[in-house]
This record gives C-alpha cells, sequence and structure tokens, in this order.
C-alpha cells in the first residue's frame, strides 16, 4: 500500500472496467432517480449483480439510451457477504459512515437542523446498503427502471426511498448554471506528479478520482489489497504491488448527500440578484464575478482579485475551489523556492492561509429535484403543497476524508476560512452558533477604496436530509462482490 | 513588549493512582477533554496571563516498537504531563498558581509518586519542570492583555461600521481611519475599552535574547569549516539509516482516532498531543539534538511573527525530551481540524517535519533527511495518529479566535495607534475590518 510510482510506463486505462458516472456526467440522460436499497436475500441481489447491466466508461456513439451505476455503502458489502478482513481495508470515513458518529456530524456542520437525528434517510434502519442510479432519456425512466425490476431483483432488495430528479437543464434551484467548475480528470495518465506545483491547474491526476493509479502525492491511496487465488483472480493486480489483487482499481468512493434548498427564503432574503450573486461567487447565467478566460467558464483563479473586491472570499464558489497552487505566488529561482518554503519572502495577509487546492478536488455528479421556481415567484407566499426542491449531491474522490471531508468542513462550514471572522458558506452554512455563542451568519464583502460591506443575519438557506458515503466498484470488483459470499476466498 | 514563556511539568503517575486519576481529571471538564474554567480544581479561567493549559497522561502505545531494531521493550514510568503557556516567566505564573490552586493541585498531584500531604505544590513543580527542547509562540510578545482588548477592539468596530453603514459607505479608507480613531478615542474615554500600551521590554530579556540570537550564528560563522563536515558526515550517515530503518505506520486503530475524536472539533482550536520513542544509535541522537536546537532558534529568533516556515495557524507548539532523551513529546495548539493540521504539515512545512520526526521509531521512510517521508500522505497521517495520544484535560482562554484572528485584531489597533496613515497603509489597514 502506498508505495511510489516509479513505473515509467503504464498501462493505459481500461474503461470497460470502470463504471461510465466516473468519466461522463450522462448529461443527455435527463431523467434520473437514485434507489436507496437494502439487502433483504444476499444470495438473491449477488445473482441479480451479476448480471446487473452497469454502464462502463468506453464513449459509445450514439451515446446510450440509459445508465446504470452502483454504489455500495460498508453494511452493503457485509450484507452481501465480503469477508471482514476485506471490509477493514476501506478507509475509515467509508466504514464509520457519514452520520457514523457524532464528532464526524459536528466536522461536517451536520448539527442543528442538518443534524442526521432529522434525515429522512442515511441512519439506523433507513441506511442505504446500495445506491441505484439510473438514468435515462426523457420520458423513458419508468420503462428503463421496469427492465431492471427482475423477479431477482424484488427477492434480492427491499426498497428504503426511491430519490427522484427533475430536470432544470443544468441550472440549480436558486437559479444559477452549476457544474461548472470540474476538475480536468489525466486519463491519459500525462500529468508529472513529483515536485512542487507552484501554480492551479485543473488538471488533476487519475488517482484523486479512481483507486489504483498514483493521486497528486504520487502515492497509491489505500485500498482493500487481496493475496491472488479463487475468485480473487476476478480482480486486476495492483500496480503498486503486482503480488496483491487490486479491489479498489477503477472504482472510487460516491459521496450522496440529500440538499433541501429553501428556494423561497433564499430570494426573500437576497432581494436583489447583485447579492445573490455575491453569495454564489457567479451571475446567474455561470460567469464567475472575477475576468475569465473567453473560452470557458471554468479557466480563472483569483490572482487579478486578491483583496476579495470583486468576488467576495466568502462566495460560495470561492470557499469550494479557492484555486490556489502550491504556493500564494510561484516562486523564481532555487533563492526564491528555498525562501518561499521556509515561509522567509514577504507575505501578504491571506498568503497561506487556504491549502493548495489539488489536494481537495471532488467530481460532482449531482442533480437538481424539485420544480423550477422562477426568482420573481419565489418571493410570493408559499402555496399549501408547495413541493421540495433541492439538489441530490453527489460527489466522487478517491479520498473521502481529504476530499469531500475536508472540503466541507475547512473550507465551507468553517467559521474561519481564508481569515474570514463570523462567516459560514453563504449557500450551504448552516448558521449554527460558534463557541461561546460567536456568530457564523455575516458575509462580508469588501469594497476597493471603501469601508466593507456586511450582511448579517444571513438565514439557512440549505438543508441537509440525508446521506451515506458509497464504494462505486470498478465492474471487475462488482463481479467479485456478486461471488464473495458464495465461495471461500483464499 | 511582554514575551511569552512555558511552563511542564512532568511526574510519574503512582501505578495503583492510575484509574483514580482519571475520574478526577474528568471531572474538570465541561465537555469532552475541554476544561471547564471555574472547575474546582484548578480553576484556569481566573488567570490573566494564562493562554492555554493541559493535563494529560502520557500513555505511550508505541512503545514496543524498539522491538524492529531487536530491543527488549523497556519499562517507562507512566507520567502526568502538566503544561501552559504564559505571558511573563513561567516562574510568576506557577507562583501565582500555587498560591491560588494550591489545594486542587495537591489533589492532583497526590496520584504522581513523591507527592505526599503537606509537599508544597510550587516547589515540586519546580522540581519535576522539564524543560522544552524547542518551543513556539505564534507571535512574540502578544499578551493576554492585548488579546482581550483587542479582541474588544475589533468588535466595537465592527458594531460601529454596521451601525453606521450610510455614513462610512462613501468614507475613503483614510477617512475611515479618521472617523474610526475619533470614535476609538470616544469609548476610551468612556471607559468602554481600553487600550493598554505595550510595556518596555525588560532589559535583561532583551539583552540576554541578543546574546541568543547572535551567539549561535557567530559561533557557526567560526565553525563553519567544521560544522559543514560534520553535517555532511551526519547526512551521509543518515542516509545509510534511511535506508534500512523500519516503517511502523499500521492501518489507523479506529477505536483510538475515535475517542481522540471526541474532544476535537468543539472550538475553533484544537489541542494535539503525541509521544514517540527516538531511534537508536548516535546517529539519530546526534542529528534528533541538533534538530531541535535548530528549530529552537528558528521559533525563538526566525518565526516569531505569525508564521512557522509557511503554517499560520499554530498558536504553541513544543517538543520535550523524556526518559533522558530516549523519548520525545510534542505537544501544540492549532487551528482547524486534525485533516487540515495535516495538509498545513505535509504541504507547508514538510521538510522540517522529516527533519525533526524521522528520528522517530516507524517514521515514513525519508530521503536525505528533508525529502519524501510526509509526502507519503496516508502512511504519515497512519504515524501520527498512532503516535497522538488523548488530553484529558485542556484550557483555550481565546476559545473561538483563530492564531489569524488575533494578528488582524493586532493590525487593527496598530493602524488605529497611528495618527495618521497614507493611502496606502490606509487601504492595506481597511481590509482588515
Amino acid at each position: 500500500m502506498g508505495g511510489t510510482a516509479v513505473n515509467a510506463q503504464f498501462a493505459s486505462v481500461d474503461y470497460a472496467d470502470i463504471q461510465g458516472i466516473v468519466r461522463f456526467a450522462h448529461a443527455h440522460l435527463t431523467d434520473a432517480s437514485y434507489l436507496l436499497l437494502k439487502v433483504a436475500d444476499p444470495h438473491a441481489a449477488r445473482a441479480w449483480l451479476r448480471d446487473a447491466p452497469v454502464t462502463n466508461a468506453v464513449g459509445s456513439s450514439p451515446l446510450p439510451a440509459n445508465a446504470l451505476q452502483l454504489g455500495f455503502s460498508a453494511p452493503g458489502l457485509r450484507a452481501l457477504g465480503v469477508p471482514h478482513s476485506v471490509l477493514t481495508q476501506f478507509s475509515l470515513e467509508f466504514l464509520s459512515g457519514i452520520a457514523g458518529d457524532a464528532d464526524r456530524s459536528r466536522r461536517l456542520g451536520d448539527v442543528g437542523a442538518n443534524s442526521p437525528q432529522n434525515w429522512t434517510w442515511g441512519t439506523v434502519d433507513r441506511a442505504p446498503h446500495l445506491v441505484a442510479a439510473l438514468f435515462a432519456a426523457a420520458g423513458t425512466l419508468e420503462r428503463f427502471a421496469a427492465t431492471l425490476r427482475t423477479d431477482a431483483f424484488e427477492r434480492a432488495f427491499d426498497r428504503i426511498a426511491e430519490l427522484d430528479t427533475f430536470n432544470l437543464d443544468g441550472v440549480e434551484q436558486f437559479g444559477f448554471t452549476d457544474g461548472i467548475s470540474q476538475p480536468e480528470v489525466d486519463w491519459q495518465r500525462q500529468r508529472r506528479l513529483r515536485g512542487d506545483k507552484p501554480s492551479y491547474s485543473n488538471v488533476v491526476s487519475l488517482g484523486e478520482f479512481l483507486l489504483g493509479y498514483p493521486n497528486e502525492y504520487d502515492r497509491y491511496t489505500e485500498r482493500p489489497l487481496l493475496n491472488p487465488g479463487g475468485i480473487n483472480d476476478l480482480l486486476p493486480a495492483a500496480e503498486d504491488d503486482p503480488s496483491k489483487r487490486d479491489l479498489g482499481r477503477n472504482g472510487t468512493y460516491l459521496v450522496l448527500r440529500d440538499l433541501r434548498q429553501d428556494v423561497r427564503q433564499f430570494w426573500s432574503f437576497a432581494k436583489t440578484t447583485e447579492l445573490a450573486s455575491a453569495f454564489v461567487g457567479r451571475r446567474q447565467n455561470g460567469d464567475p464575478l472575477v475576468p475569465v478566460a473567453e473560452t470557458s467558464q471554468n479557466l480563472f483563479t483569483y490572482d487579478s482579485d486578491p483583496q476579495g473586491v470583486r468576488c467576495p472570499f466568502g462566495a460560495h464558489i470561492r470557499r469550494a475551489n479557492p484555486r490556489n497552487g502550491d504556493f500564494p505566488r510561484a516562486p523564481s529561482g532555487p533563492v526564491g523556492t528555498a525562501l518561499a518554503m521556509l515561509g522567509l519572502q514577504k507575505a501578504g495577509f491571506h498568503d497561506d492561509l487556504t491549502s493548495s487546492v489539488r489536494f481537495h478536488r471532488i467530481l460532482r455528479r449531482g442533480r437538481e429535484y424539485g420544480p423550477k421556481l422562477e426568482p420573481a415567484q419565489a418571493t410570493l407566499p408559499a402555496p399549501a403543497d408547495d413541493p421540495p426542491r433541492g439538489l441530490r449531491f453527489v460527489g466522487l474522490g478517491a479520498n473521502i476524508s481529504r476530499q469531500f471531508e475536508f472540503l466541507q468542513n475547512a473550507w465551507l462550514a468553517s467559521a474561519d476560512f481564508n481569515g474570514l471572522i463570523g462567516e459560514s458558506d453563504p449557500i450551504l452554512g448552516n448558521r449554527e452558533p460558534g463557541p461561546h455563542g460567536l456568530p457564523t451568519d455575516a458575509f462580508v464583502m469588501n469594497r476597493a477604496n471603501a469601508a466593507r460591506t456586511c450582511v448579517n443575519a444571513v438565514p439557512q438557506f440549505v438543508t441537509v436530509t440525508g446521506g451515506a458515503y458509497f464504494f462505486l466498484p470498478s465492474l471487475r470488483a462488482l463481479q467479485y462482490f456478486s461471488r464473495a459470499g458464495e465461495e471461500e476466498t483464499p | 513588549m511582554t514575551p511569552q514563556a512555558a511552563f511542564f511539568v512532568l511526574a510519574p503517575i503512582r501505578n495503583d493512582k492510575v484509574d483514580e486519576l482519571l475520574a478526577l481529571l474528568e471531572t474538570m471538564n465541561a465537555a469532552p477533554g475541554h476544561a471547564d474554567p471555574h472547575n474546582a480544581l484548578v480553576p484556569f479561567g481566573e488567570f490573566d496571563r494564562l493562554h492555554f493549559a493541559r493535563l494529560c497522561i502520557l500513555r505511550d502505545q508505541t512503545i514496543g516498537d524498539v522491538a524492529a531494531y531487536g530491543l527488549p521493550p523497556p519499562s517507562y514510568p507512566l507520567y502526568l504531563a502538566f503544561l501552559g503557556d504564559v505571558d511573563e516567566s513561567a516562574e510568576t505564573f506557577l507562583t501565582e498558581l500555587a498560591a491560588r490552586a494550591a489545594p486542587g493541585l495537591a489533589r492532583l498531584f497526590s496520584h504522581c509518586e513523591g507527592f505526599e500531604p503537606g509537599t508544597d505544590v510550587f516547589a515540586w513543580m519546580k522540581r519535576h519542570a522539564a524543560p522544552a527542547a524547542a518551543w513556539y509562540a505564534n507571535w512574540k510578545g502578544r499578551t493576554m492583555l492585548q488579546i482581550r482588548e483587542e479582541a474588544a477592539l475589533r468588535e466595537a468596530m465592527e458594531k460601529y461600521l454596521d451601525d453606521n453603514a450610510g455614513a462610512v459607505a462613501w468614507a475613503t479608507p483614510v477617512e475611515l481611519h479618521a472617523m474610526l480613531r475619533h470614535y476609538l478615542s470616544a469609548e476610551i474615554a468612556a471607559a468602554r475599552l481600553t487600550m493598554t500600551p505595550d510595556p518596555p521590554t525588560h532589559l535583561g530579556w532583551w539583552i540576554s535574547n541578543a546574546v541568543a540570537s547572535v551567539a549561535p550564528v557567530l559561533f557557526a560563522v567560526l565553525l563553519s569549516p567544521l560544522l559543514a563536515v560534520l553535517a555532511v558526515v551526519l547526512l551521509v550517515l543518515v542516509r545509510i539509516h534511511e535506508i534500512s530503518d523500519p516503517v511502523i505506520c499500521p492501518d489507523v486503530d479506529r477505536k483510538h482516532r475515535e475517542t481522540i475524536a471526541t474532544t476535537e472539533d468543539r472550538d475553533v482550536t484544537n489541542v494535539f498531543s503525541a509521544l514517540g520513542t527516538l531511534k537508536p544509535g548516535a546517529v539519530r541522537r546526534t542529528v534528533g539534538f541538533f534538530g531541535l536546537l535548530l528549530l529552537n532558534y528558528a521559533c525563538q529568533h526566525v518565526y516569531t511573527r505569525g508564521r512557522l516556515a509557511r503554517v499560520r495557524t499554530i498558536h504553541f507548539a513544543r517538543w520535550v525530551w523524556i526518559d533522558g532523551k530516549r523519548r520525545l513529546a510534542f505537544m501544540s495548539n492549532y487551528d482547524g481540524s486534525l485533516e487540515s493540521y495535516m495538509d498545513d504539515f505535509i504541504n507547508k512545512a514538510g521538510f522540517g517535519l522529516n527533519f525533526v520526526f524521522s528520528n522517530g521509531i516507524g517514521y515514513p521512510k525519508t530521503r536525505w533527511l528533508l525529502a519524501d517521508g510526509c509526502k507519503d500522505e496516508q502512511k504519515f497521517e497512519n504515524f501520527l495518529y498512532r503516535h497522538q495520544i488523548y488530553t484529558q484535560v485542556w484550557y483555550n482562554a481565546h476559545s473561538g479566535y483563530t492564531a489569524v484572528d488575533l494578528q488582524r485584531n493586532a493590525g487593527i489597533r496598530a493602524g488605529l495607534d497611528s495618527r495618521a496613515l497614507n493611502e496606502k497603509q490606509a487601504r492595506a489597514w481597511a481590509a482588515l475590518l
């Protein structure tokens, strides 16, 4: 585990072994739902899994008419009969679960209204064993779902919940174009991983998003490695230790988090698109508040706005991705680099307050739910049968604690991100007071040549209503799971 | 300037008294691991010059790691550590502490060897003092008085800005500075705010600090040919050891990690305590010794203004030799979660971390002392989590404020202390508000 990637001749990536969702958002499949299931009959479940038409990451033309992706929670793998010795090699946070203990919940900001005890699913008897994510072309989701519900399926699983989605054409419920900031995955394995990366780059190593490949530290993230023999030979050899079979390779972790958005509250409070845009850090059409390359709304950094005058330091997208490299400014020459490393060069107030971003990226694959509510209607009184709206947040990454949990804790929920005081993410913050009742519900906007303006008592706009950590296996690992409980493993 | 100081009392616990002591320590807390400032034993909250304090039982689950070198497991005493960071001198603080909390301290120390009824608490603490091999303070001379006054100052200024949003909206930074200065002097006159001027630095401290800052450099320059040879020889010897030194970083013990996590993230600042054994042999002993000497010099004379290398989240930290330099304790107070502390460590001060900690048994493999090591991120985290120990009682006098918050508050005050700022200075100052 954790060996250095030394081999220069890397094998190319086997897309046929990877679940499609890692590579594609399935955007053309506008209808989707997430089935949260519990294993009722392990034997039947394994039988269904053996033949489940799981979509791989091979690009096809024409595009597929539907897609199925499967993720398993730690209790799910246990229920399927995965041996204890294998299970314990998964990451601690996966084994513990998103709502596994009060300390994790505190770190994630899942307290107060966000507290797991209020969740509609994800805890105790409503903790899913697996998630089946179904994607289909407009109007065909039910037909696709029916093809999956074989007799074996009905015997195999109990249904905890079916999370429906609503196609808002790439716009999230508050009315902002979403999904723009995505890392560019180094599928070709071209990225040089040794040494510092002084400036921000949107290209991130494959190992950050798939297990079994070198990550940004040029190391293989820990995952179950098994001895050869028996059904373990369904799995590929580990690249960093060919004497072992790699259960993780081509798989990754999936965080599913149900976020209910109070659209009426948001627009009633923000009132203007200016303030709403400052909260988000983008205009509604997706343009960031700082200048951007003409070719892409995702090609920019905050170097042009060191004082947070155009885009507030606390704006959602500046928290979720501060877009900085390993150093606040790229050092020049060996002396400059040495001084920078030692922290001896002249530094600004904000220098080194945020971590290098490349270790904390995620792939986002979420979908909205609930019908659209235009900002103009959002300020009107709600009808009695106002449907819930929100986001089924899906984040993929090889290391939940360093990626999703770090991002959620140190950047989004933190009341002192980047030297701020008394704020939390303007979109996602739970506004729960800090120690000694210190507030976390402010939002400061700096202005050039003038005093900052501050919005106080920002209400909670988004409430967490469910969540779970899943392992998204490779197709070969799926075959392994479908047999693990049936046979003796070496 | 009034520089800060540190105290560290270390005493073996009587074998039959460990559980009793644990139960007693528990009574001092308001939340898991977090002291009630007004607890009956040591009411930390009553001591104006105390920044941080902790009581910690040094239970080291890695003592047996010497087996990797073919050595039998040594038997060390189980210690109680009582440590803190204060203004002025440790001696002054401990005198005050003994005067006001002697009965509570006596109850705690009665669980330790050599403390009998009637033992003088102050003298006993002095006798059991363990000096730090290296000690870091985020900002030299930032006293608790200053921290309190500046926190109140910032709060008042923020309130003024909010209450007078209309009037300040179009003020330039220079005008804003004048307005807030005017408001501040009115608040001071009305005795709602106090801005105690920084007292002159004690001459004795100033002289000894100047000597301590210059002498090692002169010494190093004079002996540079010898030191250079020594350094090269040591480095080569270290390189030879690095190749064969065993790495002991097993998967995290879930229960151990989760037990410590119960105390974490209840404040913006967290406590960290860890313990480990030095690798056997003269080479590691020498490198470890000189490494901490150098680190301490850097802490005392280079990193005195808000950053340790590039890390800005550490309030206080110390490295203490115990058991005749065979084991090392590391104790710190840091901002943010443990995961972000690790990130800071690895990505902003990795070389320094390797330099000091790679002399400990089991550390991830380094290359030429400074490279690799902690860059093997997960192994390093496993190593650290395993060496981390539970801190039974922790007190933070400025709970809720990060080191950067304190730096910001001081910056706001410094600006207001100036009669007038030019446009550029005023802009930089206004950006702190």
